[in-house]
């Protein structure tokens, strides 16, 4: 089996309505239920973080800005590390995943093993 | 008591406390000595007791009995008056007679560092529970062997092996030290886990033996929370979910020994006042920011000792399972996360959860998807059902697939 990185990334500018609090329980729920699924699988490696909305961007010259929400209208929510035979299978798992219901997507990346010089 | 009562009883109380003291006394490397002062001490009183009648005070004849004898082997035998005895007297700081200590306190201070020497990680979890039964429980190789359903003689060879390999490591047998306890609680309370779950779902038909294997793991995890050294959170939380699952003793088997599904059981019989026990030692486990997985079994538990389906049990049920296995995955924990799933979430949604799990060869598993189809699919249900009884090989197992093929047959 092999690692791989799922990031969940969202559009941070569609949802500017503050979701109600059995709304944010239930999104909740659905998190907690996708990783438990995922774990249940025994495929989880890590289950990450999430991630707060504030951010800084470093630049050239040690320039720093607020937010890197310039230019893209995506910001990372969280990630995971899952356990599969390929990248297809590891995709698979991230069906479903709560993130899709709010309009966000998540992206699957092979973790490099330190032995891997592919 | 009669003497054929009393001298097993004080068998099974007596003889570890004996074996912990003077095995702590002689160190690792003599504990068959211990075994054979203690065992000779019991044939003595068998013999005695029977021509002379029991003596006023039992534990104290036994005390003072097994003292002479290892006062006796101290000063006879060629190498214990040349190794042990100087290493005894140089230690207690005497030339005189060697104190042997039976007070409460050296019983319970003994009892625990032998707990954390059987428990070393040189010897397999195997045989620190086998070790465990012996030494610290005073169960023999035969009771042991009808637990594990083996037989005598593999155990008798594991527990030689271990002591050999504990020997041979040099093993202190000594109060821990707060690193040492830091490094091997974790271990220890492994055991009293694997200890308390082998008495709790071992298919062994003999009933008292498995609650008295219960009972034992219980007993050594008190000592633990009753030692300030040792009372940690975890530690805490195992005592927990061990009174939680014992309340149901009386309620999980029939008059013959059969189990009693938690659904069929009669909730009269539950014992209020450990579960209330149980209660008391998991808010005791919440003091700090530890959260292992015997808190989540515990909370768990305390959630099953409410017969009611409520879908605020369930929920709080499937929750405590995802977090159990985001923190260690087991089969398991898997299979009744996927349980869980069903009676928050619905059945067609832990069926497709159910599906990836992947667990075939475990019979548990089938019969998890036996019970997930029943109602949306019965001739499914029946199909897995019967994979499970193919699959299961304990009597207990397949006499509970059995009934759950006839609930299904005469739906």
């Amino acid at each position: 089996m092999k690692e791989f990185l799922m990031v969940f990334r969202m559009d941070h500018t569609a949802n500017s309505v503050q979701p109600s609090p059995e709304e944010m329980q239930a999104n909740m729920k659905h998190w907690q239920d996708w990783m438990g699924g995922i774990a249940a699988q025994n495929k989880l490696a890590n289950p990450g973080s999430r991630l707060g909305s504030e951010g800084k961007v470093v630049t050239a010259n040690n320039v720093v800005t607020d937010g890197p929400y310039a230019e893209i209208k995506e910001t990372i929510g969280g990630y995971i590390i899952v356990k599969a035979e390929s990248i297809a299978a590891a995709a698979e798992l991230g069906k479903n995943c709560p993130i899709l219901h709010v309009g966000g997507n998540v992206e699957v990346r092979p973790v490099v093993a330190m032995d891997d010089n592919s | 008591m009669e003497n054929a009562t009393l001298i097993p009883h004080l068998f099974r109380t007596e003889y570890r406390k004996l074996v912990s003291v003077l095995s702590c006394l002689f160190g690792i490397g003599y504990i068959q000595v211990a075994e054979d002062i203690v065992s000779d001490t019991f044939l003595l009183a068998t013999e005695l007791w029977v021509v002379k009648g029991t003596p006023q005070n039992p534990v104290a004849w036994l005390y003072t009995v097994a003292k002479n004898k290892t006062k006796d082997y101290l000063k006879h035998d060629t190498i214990f008056a040349q190794k042990v005895a100087k290493e005894l007297q140089y230690r207690q700081g005497t030339t005189e007679e060697i104190d042997i200590d039976l007070t409460p306190k050296n019983i319970t201070d003994s009892q625990l560092a032998m707990m954390f020497a059987v428990c070393h990680p040189c010897i397999s979890a195997e045989a620190q529970i086998c070790l465990s039964l012996n030494l610290l429980c005073g169960f023999g190789a035969r009771e042991i062997s009808d637990a594990f359903l083996t037989n005598k003689e593999v155990i008798y060879k594991r527990l030689q092996r271990a002591k050999e390999k504990l020997k041979s490591a040099n093993i202190k047998i000594a109060q821990p030290t707060m690193p040492e306890i830091s490094e091997r609680l974790p271990t220890v309370l492994t055991t009293l886990y694997l200890l308390f779950n082998e008495g709790y779902y071992s298919s062994s038909q003999n009933t008292t033996l498995r609650k008295d294997l219960c009972l034992e793991a219980m007993r050594l995890n008190y000592l633990l929370v009753e030692n300030e050294l040792t009372n940690t959170p975890a530690a805490n939380a195992l005592v927990a979910l061990m009174c939680f699952h014992a309340s149901r003793f009386e309620a999980r088997t029939n008059a013959n020994g059969e189990t009693i599904l938690y659904d069929d059981q009669d909730t009269t019989l539950w014992n209020k006042e450990l579960i209330a026990k149980g209660e008391q030692y998991l808010n005791q486990a919440s003091q700090g920011s530890s959260l292992t997985n015997y808190h989540l079994e515990a909370a768990i538990a305390w959630w099953h000792t409410h017969k009611e389906d409520t879908a605020e049990k369930w929920e709080n049920i499937l929750q405590l399972y995802n977090k159990l296995l985001l923190l260690q995955y087991s089969p398991v924990a898997a299979l009744n996360r996927t349980f869980a799933l069903a009676k928050a979430n619905g059945k067609p949604e832990a069926i497709i959860e159910a599906e990836k799990l992947n667990l075939t060869g475990n019979h548990f598993y089938y019969s998890l998807l036996g019970n997930l189809y029943t109602g949306l699919n019965n001739p499914k249900a029946l199909q897995h059902y019967t994979t499970a009884l193919h699959l299961a090989t304990s009597i207990t197992d397949k006499a509970t697939i059995t009934k759950n093929i006839e609930k299904l047959q005469n739906h």
